[in-house]
């Protein structure tokens, strides 16, 4: 099993790492610290990368792995950031009859990556969903905010060549 | 204490409160059987091997850390219980790499035990897909084997609680939950200190030593080499349980017939190199003390420790004494004095080294542990290895006569012996710097308060005009907590004693593995070291300084302890590592 640092460089601010050291700081004398301190550092970069798990180690005195042991564990949390554009493939009970798994594997087999993941040029994040609500179109995923569906392989091609920029 | 009556199996017995099912089992002379409890180590109850029936409990509950109560009612041997075990056994089993043939703990594994004894027909029965792991060979010391881990978390407990280190965990969750470091890096990547506590506690051979028995047996087999051994101190003391002797038997003079006939030109004791530390060491100590230098000054005998005060303690290493360990002091000696001596090249020298440890593993490819421009110890094995090479030679251990160590570097003292126990360098140091402060011996030179194995000791003592306040601790958890009361200035010792491992080198990451049912109920660390201190207490000379073959050191080749040429050669340095 390789390393899981993610391939795609840090960009966090300043401004995001005051405000984490201030929720650190909030947070770090109590029992069970960890939970309520990695939510809200997901929320402020939007993933867990290891430079982020590093200032929480440090300044709470926790093992790194064990912080990146929890982050595993709860599939809430990232290690990845999400890309410009978000790609949602739904595998629903629905989707899945018809034929969603093929049009996931389509899609990170275009894209390189796998479930959770993001393009080293940081465009496109990938995410497996379960029901989006339109079964009708099955199958179906989002890009954002745009729903795509009665989706086919073939079309896979088609639909991410939109998003050149 | 109060007593509680339960019943077993339908025998009245009484047990002191707060004692746990399995502990009550145990007075009752039934060993239930356990896979992830390790006394004083790891208690979670989470194998549901060691399952049994308490009437009233809803379900079967876990006897290693289910508490007695008045009158409980516990039944071991029940039908269900049997079953419950013997299916979780074959569950453990069906994602487990079973190539037990070719695995280095076929003969000290206790999940097979396990198998053999719960009666285990097929082994296979639950067998479906399973995650393909790649080994992790990163680390000098260690092979990490998922394939064969079986989850039960006795690693990552010794890790992080007793050491507090925690470089492993379980990572992800579910089927995919596996034993590794944060960001799946290499654990030679980590602050891994490679003290192989995780490798003594490990019940199968997910986690094993890096085997360097074939690079010993090729070193003697090259007609070019001239190949000699050291052995520590507590390999004596630990060796013969491979062979069947009972814990804590010293079976010094046969391992010196076995290293015979592996075929070393020398056959050396550490514990010569002991001697040589304690003289650098006490000395060293002096002169802080007289000079004002960096105080409290800590040992450095432990590469363990070492490494451990590199990443966690860096601002700490100028307290470290600058000796090398006593395995560096010899290899340093032999291939300078020594190869001197003989007319030999030391480039053709190789020195071995037989260590209850894997840090050595580690701290033979050190930066400036290479006094005569070649590293100073070129292989260093466990004793574990050290058995296993006198199997696969057929040298019939038992029939062995007892041999004694060669000379001039076999010569050592009491004072040696007990390095390999917590609170011996202590006590071996105390010895001599009572004598260079005062100019005289102590008038006791038994100093029994720094003997045991508590985590963390401490004593004073009045030498000529000097308090000399001390303190001991072993395990680098513990080292952790009394450094920190240095820091914060609630403690002004002169001189501290860290050994890396719980108990000190006895219960080294590089021993024998004793199996839970031994471990749960006696404490191998005390019977070990229990050897060492008998053959301190029967040796002729119990002084380092009072070693002739050290005097003679000294006076034809390093003149004075503390010497230009002892520092060149007998000390060393250290790396600022930081997390």
């Amino acid at each position: 099993m390789g390393s899981t640092i993610s391939s795609i460089p840090f960009a966090g601010t300043s401004e995001q790492e005051e405000q984490l050291l201030e929720v650190i700081e909030q947070n770090r004398d109590d029992k069970g610290c960890l939970m309520p301190i990695l939510q809200q550092a997901q929320d402020i970069y939007g993933y867990l990368p290891i430079e982020v798990q590093k200032i929480i180690a440090a300044k709470t005195g926790y093992p790194l792995e064990k912080i990146y042991g929890i982050v595993t564990f709860y599939s809430q949390f990232s290690l990845n950031p999400k890309g410009k554009y978000k790609i949602s493939v739904c595998l629903g009970t629905a989707c899945y009859v018809k034929g969603a798994g093929e049009i996931s594997d389509k899609v990170k087999e275009r894209l390189g990556i796998k479930n959770g993941q993001c393009t080293p040029d940081g465009k496109f994040s990938l995410e497996d969903c379960r029901c989006i609500g339109a079964c009708g179109l099955a199958p179906v995923m989002m890009i954002n905010d745009e729903v795509y569906g009665k989706l086919t392989v073939d079309s896979i091609d088609g639909i991410l060549a939109k998003y050149k920029d | 204490m109060e007593m509680i009556n339960v019943k077993i199996n339908g025998m009245d017995i009484a047990v002191p409160e707060g004692s746990t099912v399995l502990q009550a089992a145990h007075t009752a002379g039934i060993d239930i059987p356990t896979l992830c409890y390790l006394k004083d180590i790891n208690a979670i109850g989470a194998c549901r091997i060691c399952v049994v029936e308490v009437k009233g409990a809803r379900s079967l509950v876990a006897s290693c850390v289910y508490p007695v109560n008045e009158g409980m009612e516990i039944f071991t041997n029940t039908p269900k219980v049997l079953e419950s075990r013997k299916k979780t056994l074959e569950l453990i089993l069906s994602a487990h790499e079973r190539k037990c043939l070719s695995c280095v703990r076929a003969g000290s594994c206790e999940l097979k035990q396990l198998a053999y004894d719960l009666g285990v027909e097929d082994e296979g029965y639950y067998d479906g897909e399973n995650i393909d792991y790649e080994l992790d060979l990163s680390a000098a010391h260690m092979v990490r084997d998922n394939n064969k881990c079986i989850l039960c978390r006795r690693c990552v407990a010794v890790c992080s609680h007793n050491q507090g280190v925690g470089v492993i965990g379980a990572n992800e969750r579910g089927f995919s939950t596996h034993i590794s470091s944060a960001f799946e890096l290499g654990l030679g990547e980590t602050s891994c200190i490679s003290c192989g506590q995780c490798i003594a506690v490990c019940p199968v051979g997910a986690l094993t030593e890096k085997d360097n028995t074939d690079d010993v047996l090729n070193a003697i087999a090259d007609q070019d080499k001239y190949v000699i051994v050291q052995t520590a101190p507590a390999v004596r003391a630990a060796l013969g349980e491979e062979f069947g002797y009972p814990i804590g038997t010293n079976v010094e003079g046969k391992m010196v017939a076995a290293l015979r006939r592996i075929g070393f030109k020398g056959v050396f004791d550490t514990n010569f190199a002991a001697d040589l530390t304690i003289m650098e060491e006490a000395t060293e100590l002096v002169e802080r003390v007289t000079n004002g230098g960096k105080l409290p000054m800590i040992t450095s005998c432990s590469p363990g420790w070492i490494k451990y005060c590199e990443h966690y303690f860096p601002d700490m290493t100028e307290n470290l004494s600058t000796c090398k360990s006593p395995m560096q002091m010899f290899g340093a000696a032999a291939k300078t004095y020594y190869a001197e001596k003989l007319g030999l090249d030391s480039k053709k020298m190789v020195v071995v080294a037989v260590m209850p440890c894997t840090a050595k593993k580690f701290e033979i490819g050190r930066d400036d542990e290479n006094a005569a421009g070649v590293p100073d110890v070129d292989i260093s094995i466990t004793t574990r290895e050290l058995a296993r090479l006198i199997k696969r030679l057929g040298i019939n251990f038992a029939n062995l006569p007892d041999e004694k160590f060669d000379e001039p570097f076999g010569i050592s003292t009491g004072a040696a012996i007990i390095f390999g126990a917590t609170g011996g360098v202590m006590e071996a140091a105390l010895r001599t710097a009572v004598k260079m402060i005062t100019g005289n011996d102590a008038g006791n030179i038994d100093f029994t308060d720094v003997r045991g194995i508590e985590g963390i000791k401490e004593a004073s003592y009045k030498v000529g005009e000097l308090d000399v306040k001390v303190a001991v601790a072993s395990g680098t958890a513990n080292a952790a907590r009394l450094l920190k009361k240095v820091q914060s200035g609630e403690a002004d010792y002169t001189f501290i004693e860290i050994m890396g491992c719980p108990g000190g080198c006895v219960n080294g990451g590089g021993q024998p593995q004793q199996p839970a049912k031994i471990r749960n109920f006696e404490d191998i660390r005390t019977i070990r070291a229990k050897a060492l201190y008998d053959q301190d207490a029967s040796s002729e000379i119990r002084l380092s300084h009072e070693n002739p073959a050290i005097k003679a050191i000294y006076d034809e080749y390093f003149e004075k302890p503390g010497s230009h040429k002892a520092h060149e050669i007998l000390h060393t340095s250290y790396i600022k590592r930081g997390l």
